[in-house]
């Protein structure tokens, strides 16, 4: 296989699975100000289309017995309120919303990068750094606001013995600080990383020995990314309500 | 990852002349405002979409589904009360139904019983006096047998009398019947 790849590679088999990622104007081919409509615009604004359809336009009949988008939309709404008001606990359901709109937007931006062809907003660090960041300053802000200095407790483990207290306030506060790197790092990667591969695996597919194998591990991965779409959305929220617990209750 | 030979700044740092991506597209910091303002403006869209129509909107479909069911259980509940009280007077009815039967066939017994004794002792009434009359004609017919047979033996012991050449007096013969008789 190696020797067919090497083979094949002088002549048409090139591999360009990030260019699937790559930023591009919507009209003529100009530079990219920070107003262009460009692919990202495009499937941002289908990612609220599909918002609006899921949430608005399936309940618009008001069903006491749903229909099946209307369904869904419950679904997604008893999914989401139930975990904030599992982690956060009552006081936390006035920020549903808020993270309700984070998972709304993940999962269906994910979804839709799932369209052969399409542009995956969720895999760039340009969108998800500004969403964990969101959550952090959210987080951080609400903290100091609900709790006064009584947030700070939050680094200072109470429970364990007075000398280690110095060193666990220390490793706390990095940890505290890397929240946004891991919970942007881990949405936009998980998602690259499987595009990348299945572009990767549809790059054998123009040598026919192995192209049935490679639609085949095509086939695979797709399955595997549509658990990695929903998954993934389902984490980023999780991790939210667990960050939004830490400014409620900042008492470990 | 895309290892064309690169041309410099034709169409930017990110992108070679052939349309390829310079290593990784999410690190290119040239589209960073651009993504971050489309972003901003999907995610205050999608927070007004959810926050002022959604989210109320399925929360009111879920309370009033809520509402329906409690109110349907209540109603089934009632129902269900209605039923059992249905039944319960039902059961009351059939009782009363029974008793009521009962009370009218002992009622009716009765007076079969008490028609039939009234019958019973007329009969025995009539059966009495019938069996004395019979009675008293027997003895009357026993009584008339004995003067008859008194009768022919005074006149068989005068004709045999007769009949020896005697003289057959009367009064003799008579007595003399008489005393047999009662002998």
């Amino acid at each position: 296989m190696a020797s067919e790849t090497t083979a094949a590679e002088g002549s048409s088999l090139v591999f360009h699975p990030m260019d699937q990622f790559i930023v591009k104007p919507l009209f003529g081919d100009g530079a990219i100000a920070w107003y262009t409509p460009t692919n990202v615009t495009l499937w941002l604004f289908l990612a609220i289309a599909a918002v609006f359809a899921l949430l608005v336009l399936s309940t618009s009949k008001r069903a006491i017995v749903p229909t099946r988008m209307q369904s869904v939309a419950e679904l997604a709404y008893g999914f989401v309120y139930k975990m904030l008001e599992d982690i956060c606990g009552k006081d936390g359901v006035k920020y549903f919303p808020y993270v309700m709109t984070l998972f709304m937007f993940i999962v269906c931006a994910n979804f839709l990068g799932l369209i052969p062809t399409s542009f995956t907003t969720t895999s760039h660090f340009a969108v998800t750094i500004p969403l964990a960041l969101a959550v952090f300053l959210t987080v951080t802000i609400l903290g100091f606001v609900k709790n006064g200095a009584a947030f700070l407790g939050l680094f200072w483990v109470s429970s364990a013995p007075l000398a280690l207290r110095p060193v666990l306030a220390i490793i706390e506060l990095i940890s505290y600080f890397v929240r946004p790197v891991s919970h942007s790092i881990r949405l936009a990667g998980n998602v690259m990383a499987g595009h990348a591969v299945i572009k990767v695996f549809a790059g054998f597919a123009a040598i026919a020995v192995i192209s049935p194998v490679s639609v085949l591990a095509i086939t695979a991965m797709y399955g595997l990314e549509v658990l990695v779409a929903f998954i993934q959305a389902y984490v980023f929220t999780i991790l939210t309500c667990v960050y939004l617990k830490d400014a409620l209750h900042p008492s470990h | 990852m895309a290892t064309e030979p690169i041309s410099e700044e034709v169409v930017g740092t990110c992108v070679d002349s052939h349309g390829s991506a310079i290593g990784m597209p999410q690190l290119c910091f040239d589209w960073f405002p651009n993504q971050v303002f489309w972003l901003v403006i999907t995610l205050v869209v999608i927070f007004l979409v959810l926050s002022r129509v959604a989210l109320p909107r399925i929360a009111a479909i879920l309370a009033e589904r809520q509402g329906t069911i409690t109110n349907d259980l209540a109603a089934a509940e009632d129902l269900k009360a209605k039923a059992v009280e249905a039944e319960e007077a039902y059961n009351k009815a059939l009782a009363d139904a029974r008793a009521e039967a009962q009370r009218i066939a002992a009622e009716a017994r009765a007076e079969i019983q008490s028609g039939l004794d009234d019958a019973i002792a007329l009969a025995d009434a009539e059966i009495a006096a019938k069996a004395a009359e019979s009675e008293k004609a027997i003895a009357d017919i026993r009584a008339s047998a004995l003067d008859s047979i008194q009768v022919v033996a005074k006149d068989t012991a005068a004709e045999l009398v007769t009949a020896l050449g005697g003289e057959a007096d009367a009064d003799a013969v008579s007595g003399a019947v008489d005393a047999q008789m009662k002998g």
